[in-house]
């Protein structure tokens, strides 16, 4: 009895079209084949079927690499510690990544960026657009009592929390409260300028370490996202992207320094 | 020799073009490749020195499953592209490409199939990337085969055809 008359099974076949079968035993399959032709007609389709990937998807390989993705960018974002500098250069890069006029809202998280950023990102602009609206309950502890604000959430969310000042930019801190977040408590605070204009800082623990920086314009609202230290950090406000990133400028420089991190 | 960020540079065309391929979504696939650079490049210490390649295939197909699953805990946002993409309705109905045959598939069997037929890696290299046996490989490549051929041919998925 030759190899050749030994029965051929399915993972055989499998193995014969992804070219994982050793010489002898891939001529014995050939051979085979040519007395099956049911099989040999599946083993066909398996081949259309690769074939048609790579014609549909092979050709991304060859597209010229984006900026964004280019090492010497990732690397200059300087982890896990990224400087003021390197952060406004990112922030100008991912501005055009994604923005779309057609709506990021009107996509939904769904479609919104890997990792937990994006589930992060939409729970925070929910909240964003939930809240700075109210006029008389817009927050559960008000600003003047950060010290036990502070404590509060920090014991909640299980991580400290540096509630940042904003008054050298004019934003003046209303207060903050307690959400439901993507993997447990949530802490949204609430900032106003004098013109009523109202940005928010909404801090969760996030299932991954640590993102890059993202940007994110919906039809009114906008935002800033990034995870660092499994802590994700989202900034919204009004869809004016100049303003919004001094403004995320401004809070990163106080948690990212603060030593703002879980135990 | 080749340094660990060259070797790292060198693989980014083919992390797009599986990303694309996995997610079918240009923008998702990137932000999906600029995580993984993120974290190739912190977790350098920890690359033992195996194959460059797989251990960032691996990165991507994790970051990629949990993703999913922090979509799953939403189902009130589905998005329209997706209701739409699996094509349930018949033959009749068009579009059956190999695009959509795809988004059929479960996750592992995707990442499976799209890793053997599209990225070239071997039946031993995937089960270390997806953390399996090589038999469950092989078991998520002839059903997501199966699935497709199924699909193309115009029958309903997960459903045995009838002449």
């Amino acid at each position: 009895m030759t190899t050749q008359d030994s029965p051929v099974t399915e993972d055989e076949l499998h193995a014969y079209v992804d070219g994982e079968l050793p010489v002898d035993r891939k001529e014995a399959v050939a051979a085979w084949l040519t007395a099956h032709p049911a099989e040999a007609a599946t083993v066909a389709a398996w081949r259309a079927q690769a074939e048609a990937i790579a014609a549909r998807y092979g050709a991304v390989a060859g597209e010229p690499v984006p900026e964004r993705l280019k090492l010497d960018q990732i690397m200059r974002q300087g982890r896990p510690r990224r400087s003021l500098a390197a952060l406004a250069a990112v922030a100008a890069i991912v501005a055009f990544v994604v923005g779309g006029a057609a709506g990021w809202m009107a996509r939904g998280a769904s479609a919104a960026a890997p990792s937990s950023s994006g589930s992060i990102t939409a729970d925070a602009l929910e909240a964003h657009k939930l809240y700075v609206v109210e006029v008389r309950h817009p927050v559960e502890v008000p600003g003047s009592e950060r010290a036990h604000m502070t404590a509060w959430l920090s014991k909640r969310l299980g991580y400290a929390q540096r509630i940042p000042d904003l008054q050298s930019i004019g934003l003046k801190l209303v207060g903050g409260r307690l959400l439901p977040g993507p993997t447990g408590a949530a802490a949204l605070y609430m900032y106003e300028g004098p013109s009523g204009e109202r940005f928010t800082l909404y801090c969760a623990k996030a299932a991954e370490p640590e993102s890059a920086l993202r940007f994110k314009a919906g039809r009114q609202f906008a935002a800033f996202t990034w995870i660092d230290d499994k802590a994700g950090y989202v900034v919204s406000g009004p869809d004016n992207r100049d303003r919004l990133e001094k403004v995320t400028k401004k809070i990163y420089e106080q948690v990212d320094k603060s030593g703002a991190r879980k135990s | 020799m080749a340094t660990f960020q060259q070797k790292v540079e060198a693989a980014i065309p083919a992390l797009r073009r599986y990303a694309r391929a996995l997610t079918r979504d240009a923008d998702i696939a990137d932000d999906l490749v600029q995580d993984t650079l993120v974290r190739a490049l912190r977790s350098e210490h920890l690359f033992q020195g195996e194959e460059i390649r797989s251990w960032l295939y691996t990165i991507l197909t994790n970051l990629n499953r949990n993703r999913l699953r922090s979509l799953a805990r939403r189902p009130m946002l589905t998005s329209l592209e997706d209701n739409d993409a699996p094509d349930l309705a018949g033959p009749e109905a068009g579009g059956r490409d190999i695009e959509r045959a795809l988004a059929l598939l479960v996750e592992e069997q995707r990442a499976a199939l799209l890793l053997v037929v599209l990225e070239g890696l071997s039946y031993r290299e995937v089960a270390e990337v997806q953390g399996v046996p090589i038999g469950t490989v092989m078991s998520r490549l002839a059903r997501a085969r199966v699935q497709i051929k199924t699909y193309l041919e115009g029958g309903r998925p997960a459903l045995r055809r009838v002449k």
